[in-house]
């Protein structure tokens, strides 16, 4: 019971610090599940990662169901996605029922402007983090590239780019074992 | 009943927008003519909002439709029904992975799917560096190179980076520095 409690804490801070899609809960979970309580892996951050893009919903609650269920099944998937959307039921029940033009005044736009530039760095370590644990080999760089450049110049939806991926890890990986034989 | 078509409406937006918060829009578009709930003018200010707040912003969009559209129930309401789908697929995705994880085809899988990962999350970071740290509309009209930066946010993002790579801490003292630091030099002016 404790640690169930604990999941939705622990999420509850990720959310009400994450500004942004699910790229920018990154570093948080790097921060809380790995580094502090060695929860999770950061090969298994990017599974999830993967996973979240090419399945329906919010990548931020798919990961928060993935992580809670590993530490206390069921319970733990959905209060650690309870505690992931807890902080914007409250903030944005605040915002919407006393504050109508939020997004325009000025200490809002100045103080966003500065999380923002916070933000990009924080991705930027977090990428670097995850960087040996994804990135294995020749291939895995080549890859990495070719999604990157598709994803940065083309329109192809990220769920063909996910999925073409796997396709192609499948066939580099038989490839080898053909060649192990 | 408001409460059970709120419901129904956001589980079948969580359903079908993959790939993440902004993923959802479209679908709001849609609901905003279809029901009425808000005008499309509201939604724009919804995800402004949405988008500067903490939070996922998918999950602060339902929180704001359903608040707007029957006040702090259906804003519950509304959320559970985006993230009711998630919770669903994931759970069903965990059980068929532990049946076939010791296959060497779903490991070769993963290892093709670990750096698309890394990548994707590398393109947001792109997109945020391009609405964060430069100005484009500004070095679109002026043509200038100069313009094309934000000198302050490019400043205080460096500063930032150094200051992690020596004190490390606590990623979330540096997000609430730098709004303060966003607020006293105005950096969103």
């Amino acid at each position: 019971m404790k640690e169930i409690l604990e999941l939705f804490w622990i999420f509850a801070k990720i959310g009400s610090m994450t500004f942004g899609g699910g790229y920018a809960m990154l570093p948080f979970l790097q921060r809380e599940l790995i580094e502090k309580r060695g929860w999770v892996t950061d090969e298994e951050i990017a599974d999830y990662y993967a996973i979240g893009q090419c399945t329906p919903g919010i990548i931020a609650v798919n990961t928060a169901t993935f992580v809670g269920y590993k530490r206390k099944g069921i319970p733990g998937a959905i209060m650690a996605t309870l505690g992931m959307v807890f902080p914007s039921l409250v903030i944005i029940t605040i915002i919407a029922a006393f504050i109508s033009n939020f997004s325009d005044l000025p200490v809002v736009r100045n103080a966003f402007a500065g999380v923002r530039a916070c933000v990009c760095v924080l991705v930027l370590n977090a990428v670097i983090k995850l960087w040996k644990s994804s990135i294995k080999d020749k291939a895995g760089f080549i890859l990495f590239a070719l999604i990157f450049l598709a994803a940065v110049f083309t329109n192809v939806s990220t769920v063909i780019l996910v999925v073409a991926a796997g396709i192609a890890g499948l066939i580099i990986g038989t490839v080898r074992k053909g060649k192990a034989k | 009943m408001i409460f059970l078509k709120l419901f129904y409406e956001f589980f079948k937006v969580g359903l079908f927008s993959v790939g993440g918060g902004l993923a959802t829009i479209p679908f709001l578009e849609e609901m905003a003519q279809r029901t009425g709930w808000f005008s499309v003018g509201q939604l724009a200010d919804m995800i402004a909002i949405s988008e500067s707040t903490p939070g996922p912003i998918g999950v602060n969009m339902a929180t704001y439709v359903g608040f707007t559209t029957a006040g702090v129930l259906g804003s519950l309401v509304a959320t559970l029904g985006l993230i009711t789908p998630s919770v669903i697929v994931i759970l069903i995705i965990i059980q068929i992975l532990n049946r076939f994880r010791e296959s060497g085809a779903v490991q070769s899988v993963f290892t093709g799917l670990r750096p698309a990962s890394l990548a994707l999350i590398c393109a947001a970071g792109i997109s945020l560096v391009k609405v964060s740290l430069l100005n484009l509309d500004l070095w679109k009209e002026s043509g200038a190179i100069l313009d094309l930066l934000n000198w302050k946010c490019i400043l205080l993002a460096v500063a930032v980076y150094f200051l992690i790579k020596k004190f490390k801490g606590h990623p979330g003292i540096y997000l609430g520095a730098s709004a303060v630091l966003g607020i006293v030099f105005k950096l969103g002016a």
